[in-house]
């Protein structure tokens, strides 16, 4: 393997940004990379290290504005910069883009797509077509192929267009793929199905893949060599076990341990500071201001790649320390409280309906709408914090929006204390209002983008406490203090902050009401993995200094796990089991529970997923019996599909929904 | 503060910007020292000096009725300008308002206004002002109330739509789960953010008023003579093409440069603040 | 799908309707009527009750509405308080003729400007772009009676290459108006083609930098086949509702034009109905231009509609 011509080749490629003024700010900084037939590498690292940019560049292409500033792209000894390159563009090497359903063209159908590729780069007969196009689809594992044929990308879920993504670069017989980000945005079990059939695909065609993706678990799944890219160079090479188990570089290392993990409860490590800006790295380690073995010739010059100790290569000159860092953060303890304090937040047989039977409706007699949450029954106790866990319509942020009063339940009660509260936030007292806090998923939409981080502040503080002048300016620079940002703060605008000190500012808006109940939604997933990190320790300290309860919402099982002292696992708006963190992580009840948790992503080349729930996509939950019914592995019979499972408690404060049990 | 006058900068930053809003200054400028600047009277007749051609002492030439042209033109754009620029902000203001609170209101009374709404645009702007004018006659001040009202319409649904951009973002339910009132919510949250929009439809709105106010000048609707006005000078202009020519190149060169000004420094201004103006041609 | 067309057809009507009663209460709410416009002197005593009474004018104002509004449901619209002829065979031939000049000048500028606003996104920032860019500015902001009056001077009267003015009369036969027509459609075209163009400008360049355009590329996609299947069927949207404006505009809103040039379409009627303070003709040229703005709008909504796959799907099954 090691005697063959690697078949792409990226020797010192250097991409800058051009400017106005004619500068150009480096993006990629002599980027070398060899990958040989039938290998599959992985591109790891955060927002803005270039990781993108170099999948693009290997095909040719540099999104505008972007220029080639040195180095070469070759695939198969051509030049992908020259017209011959760009000839094998979806052809010989093919690219599977980010997000599918931005990446197909919205007014062609998805036959019509693949069928261009084919057009454009097999020697197909054109009459053979149509039945490639199926054949193409099916070898995606798409059902109905030849329906699917027919439909336009918007008609797809978001796994169907990856796969019909997927399929397109298939059209050109590819021998390479370079895929960028290729499973972001999916759902934890969606995602492991593309995986699975990424992998399966690399090996029955021996193709060579470029596997650009922020996340170390996706990259360990499908990949034998990982490289670790920061500002715009690679720090760290070698197979995915090097990598993984003994990276010799502080990033890789401290990147390893921002994960948060789903074995046990522990805060993930944060990485001090941030990234330079593009052009920012200076003529040192463009690590060193952040690294904690950073020693004086680090900042002095650029460190060379040179082997590492514990295999691959480096680019550290402290590489031998290196291997000496934590890749994982110390466990910390979460006993399960004995709950003996009344609760401070309670919610019986809740039901959220999006639409009310309107009089059309009733005159046409439709049946009225499932309710999209049902029957959800929930007791929030002073301090602690509740996980609510679910993938995309599950209902979770349903229920942190209805308990915030911005969506009127259909029917179920909400109280506060022993006190009912009003279903509109409107008609809730202030003191109520003041007790619940609310922090968004996207600080660029939760932070009214017009208000200096100083009015955004002052809107709770005035409102409840109606502090003003020297007062308020005082209380303001103390909640800054407490997300760790300075007073100059105060004058800025949300725009001139990184994603990870605007979501501070969030959470301080929220717990500048000195609020018992913090509800989280998803506040961690625009974030990348070390800002993410930062975040949960701050939320973490930040609850048990103010004894706030919380709420907190995600899709990730991992940071769920660093915070909640109980879980509640939803699926299609309905309750499946509910229990204390360790028990419910360590043994899982539900067969949906059990289907996410064999879905989650490790950062462990040993790791295997299990493919346990079917892959289809649900529009709502079924009308009778359980929510689970059509995806579930193990179906006790026709009870399922009639009666809906009652909640049965299997150890103390441990509840499952499923006639299993 | 900061925002606007950056806002400012960057309008002026682009060549457009820069020409458009040059043009403008220059306009009001004359238009406010005008009186100190005409060399004549705008009004009086001289039968001796009728078409007298551009030379030493009428330098634009003068009309049928011997006229100093220059003079004229000068004073022709005063009443036009005064009564837009009355108009204009007061148009943006109720409009913008109410335009905002249907986005955050919704629901039946939205639908309703809406409806009311395109109704009235559905009618042509002339049949509107005609309508007034003959009953109320052309003062000054009925044309400024008139266009205030008719040119404020259009702006509801221009804030109506900008503001619908803003009402489903997070920071608006943050504010409503912390309970402000929607007063506080329409000023303090969504305003800031469509201000941007409404201050380019503004500039679109004053250079239509100015094209209506003008049109109906040419039309023998709007400001009677014998005053200076650019719209009549024209009008009356065209009677005597064959002869005397340049009696029209003055006011039409000031008329279109005011309106082109006003619509470059409004692409400019759009382009600065990021909204794109070509998406948006509700008349 | 089908119910969409319902609900936006009911809107529709809904506005029309509303057009209506609008029009009517405007007309209503002016002092004097018909009768004393007419007679303007002689309007007193018997004389003006009997023509009131002539024109329905003496009974309630509801019951007139209703009756004018089911009268114009059957196509009467009732009879013109100056000539006391019908109204609607004077309205149908400033309609043609109207329709004539609309038709000429969306003949040659909308594939004038769909060209343009292509050909600008595609050289952005280049030369093509910004010369489209300035005489679409110009094109767009220099009022009509402006551009009409120099177009006059230079083709008319100094190359006298075509007539300055229209000199048929409304009823002529079409082709009456040719060559006159060349200037007025002249001067639309200007106005109208900025206006397009600059959308399809706009929509072209932002459908450009989607990234589904970047994946067709990057698929290897000839150039000229990602602006032909990829970019315009989507980028061009946008320019039906843009088109269906224009139309609105180019039969409602161009009194100036036909004033200038003598042409004897509805604008010019309109201006001297409502000069002549013949209230009735009034109503029925509101009414009828308040169908063709509501009409036209429709029309392009529901071809977007059609057009879009995105659209159709997501709204049909809300």
């Amino acid at each position: 393997m090691s005697s063959t011509e690697p078949l792409i080749a990226l020797t010192g490629l250097a991409v800058g940004l051009r400017m106005r003024d004619g500068g150009v700010q480096p993006l990629l900084r002599g980027v070398d990379l060899a990958v040989r037939a039938g290998e599959s590498i992985g591109i790891v690292g955060e927002s803005g290290s270039g990781k993108s940019t170099l999948a693009l560049a290997a095909m040719g292409y540099l999104r505008p504005g972007l220029v080639q500033t040195s180095g070469t792209a070759r695939f198969a000894a051509t030049d992908m910069f020259s017209p011959a390159g760009r000839a094998l563009r979806g052809g010989r090497l093919a690219l599977i883009p980010q997000n599918a359903g931005q990446a197909l063209t919205p007014t062609l159908r998805i036959g019509a797509q693949i069928g261009e590729a084919l057009r454009l780069h097999a020697s197909l007969p054109a009459s053979e077509h149509p039945a490639r196009i199926v054949d193409l689809l099916a070898q995606v594992r798409l059902p109905t192929p030849d329906v699917l044929a027919r439909r336009f990308p918007h008609e797809l879920s978001g796994g169907q267009q990856q796969r019909a993504a997927i399929a397109m670069a298939l059209a050109g017989d590819p021998e390479a793929l370079l895929l960028d980000e290729p499973t972001t945005g999916l759902d934890v079990t969606t995602q492991a199905h593309v995986l699975e059939l990424l992998r399966d695909l690399a090996v029955r065609r021996g193709l060579a893949m470029v596997y650009v993706s922020h996340d170390l678990g996706a990259v360990a799944r499908v990949c034998e060599r990982i490289a670790v890219m920061y500002a715009g160079e690679i720090v760290a090479q070698g197979t995915a076990r090097h990598i993984l188990r003994a990276p010799a570089h502080p990033y890789a290392r401290a990147l390893i341990a921002a994960i948060p993990r789903t074995d046990r409860a522990s805060l993930p490590g944060a990485i001090e500071g941030r990234p330079p800006p593009p052009g920012g790295a200076g003529i040192g380690c463009a690590f060193a201001p952040r690294c904690p073995l950073a020693a004086e010739p680090c900042h002095a010059s650029h460190p060379p790649l040179i082997a590492a100790p514990g295999g691959g290569e480096v680019r550290c000159r402290r590489a031998a320390e290196a291997l000496a860092l934590p890749l994982a953060a110390a466990p910390v303890n979460r006993t399960a409280r004995t709950e003996t304090a009344a609760p401070v937040l309670r919610l019986d047989a809740l039901a959220v309906r999006y639409r009310e039977a309107s009089l059309a409706d009733r005159v046409l007699r439709r049946p009225p709408a499932t309710d999209v949450v049902a029957d959800i029954a929930l007791e929030l106790h002073p301090g602690e914090t509740i996980g609510l866990v679910g993938e995309s319509g599950s209902g979770k942020s349903t229920i942190l929006k209805a308990i915030a009063g911005l969506l009127a339940p259909a029917s179920g009660s909400l109280r506060l204390g022993e006190t009912l509260l009003p279903t509109r936030s409107a008609l809730r007292s202030p003191a109520a209002r003041r007790v619940i806090q609310l922090v968004f998923q996207n600080p660029d939409e939760s932070l009214n983008p017009r208000h200096t981080i100083g009015d955004i502040l002052a809107q709770p503080l005035g409102l409840y406490f109606g502090l003003a002048g020297a007062a308020l300016h005082n209380r303001s620079t103390a909640l800054l203090a407490q997300v760790r940002l300075g007073p100059h703060y105060l004058d800025r605008l949300p725009a001139q902050l990184s994603g990870g000190e605007k979501q501070r500012v969030a959470i301080a808006r929220a717990f500048a009401a000195d609020p018992d109940i913090v509800l989280c939604d998803e506040v961690t997933s625009a974030l990348d993995v070390s800002v993410q990190a930062a975040i949960i320790a701050l939320l973490d300290t930040l609850r048990r200094e103010r004894r706030a309860a919380c709420l907190f919402v995600s899709h990730d099982l991992g940071v769920v796990r660093a915070l909640a002292d109980r879980v509640v696992v939803l699926y299609q708006g309905r309750i499946c089991e509910a229990g204390p963190a360790d028990a419910v992580y360590a043994s899982p009840a539900h067969p949906y529970t059990e289907a996410l948790l064999d879905a989650v992503l490790k950062p462990d080349p040993d790791h295997t997923l299990r493919l346990l729930a079917s892959d289809i996509v649900e529009s709502g939950p079924p009308a009778r019996g359980c929510a689970f019914q059509n995806r579930c592995p193990c179906p006790v019979g026709e009870i399922c599909r009639t009666q809906t499972p009652p909640a049965r408690e299997i150890a103390p404060g441990h509840t499952v929904r499923c006639h299993l049990h | 503060m900061a925002v606007s006058s950056t806002l400012l900068g960057r309008t002026l930053a682009r060549g457009s910007g820069a020409l458009g809003l040059g043009l403008v200054a220059i306009h009001i400028l004359l238009a406010l020292f005008a009186p100190l600047l005409v060399p004549y009277d705008p009004l009086t007749i001289d039968g001796a000096m009728m078409f007298d051609p551009p030379g030493a002492a009428h330098w634009l030439g003068t009309d049928e009725l011997g006229r100093d042209i220059l003079t004229r033109t000068l004073l022709g754009g005063r009443q036009a300008m005064l009564v837009t620029a009355v108009a204009t902000p007061v148009a943006v203001a109720w409009g913008g308002l109410l335009g905002i609170w249907l986005g955050l209101a919704g629901g039946r009374i939205d639908a309703v206004l809406m409806r009311l709404v395109d109704a009235v645009l559905s009618l042509p702007w002339i049949l509107k002002m005609l309508l007034i004018i003959v009953t109320f006659g052309a003062a000054a001040q009925v044309l400024t109330v008139t266009l205030a009202f008719f040119y404020g319409v259009p702006v509801i649904r221009v804030a109506r739509a900008a503001a619908h951009g803003v009402v489903a973002r997070d920071f608006i339910a943050a504010a409503r789960a912390r309970g402000h009132g929607t007063g506080a919510i329409v000023l303090r949250e969504v305003l800031p953010n469509v201000r941007d929009a409404l201050m380019v439809e503004g500039a679109m709105r004053w250079s239509w008023m100015l094209l209506a106010f003008s049109s109906l000048s040419f039309l023998g609707f709007g400001v009677a003579p014998p005053t200076p006005d650019w719209g009549l000078m024209i009008a009356d202009s065209r009677n005597s093409m064959a002869i005397a020519p340049w009696s029209a190149l003055a006011p039409i060169l000031a008329l279109s440069t005011l309106i082109t000004g006003i619509n470059l420094a409004a692409d400019a201004l759009a382009k600065a603040a990021g909204l794109d103006r070509a998406q948006n041609v509700v008349h | 799908m089908l119910r969409i067309l319902v609900t936006r057809l009911a809107l529709g009507v809904t506005t029309v309707a509303l057009v209506s009663l609008l029009i009517f209460a405007a007309v209503e709410a002016l002092p004097g009527d018909a009768c004393v416009a007419v007679l303007q002197r002689d309007a007193v005593g018997v004389r003006l009750e009997n023509c009131r009474r002539d024109l329905g004018l003496d009974r309630p104002a509801v019951a007139r509405y209703l009756d004018w509004a089911q009268g114009a449901l059957h196509g009467d619209l009732g009879r013109s308080a100056g000539s006391n002829a019908p109204i609607a065979p004077m309205l149908a031939v400033r309609l043609r003729n109207t329709m004539l000049l609309a038709g000429c000048a969306l003949a040659v500028g909308v594939p004038l400007a769909l060209l343009l606003g292509i050909l600008a996104a595609l050289r952005r920032e280049r030369a093509p772009d910004i010369i489209a860019s300035l005489a679409g500015i110009i094109g767009m902001t220099v009022p009509e009676f402006v551009s009409a009056t120099v177009l006059i001077y230079v083709f008319s009267i100094w190359l006298g290459w075509v007539p300055g003015i229209v000199m048929a009369d409304s009823a002529a036969p079409l082709a009456a108006f040719f060559p006159g027509i060349v200037l007025p459609v002249v001067v639309l075209t200007m106005v109208m083609t900025a206006h397009i163009m600059r959308t399809v400008r706009s929509s072209v360049i932002d459908v450009l930098a989607s990234d589904h355009v970047q994946m067709a590329r990057l698929k290897g996609v000839p150039e000229h086949r990602v602006i032909l299947v990829h970019v315009l069927p989507s980028a061009l949207l946008p320019a039906i509702n843009v088109v269906a404006l224009t139309v609105a505009w180019l039969l409602g809103g161009v009194v100036v034009v036909e004033k200038v040039f003598n042409y004897p379409g509805l604008g010019r009627f309109l201006v001297d109905s409502i000069t002549e303070r013949d209230l009735p003709v009034v109503q029925a040229i509101a009414l009828l231009l308040g169908s063709v703005y509501v009409g036209v709008n429709l029309a392009a909504d529901l071809l977007t509609l059609l057009l879009n796959p995105r659209l159709r799907s997501r709204q049909s099954g809300a």
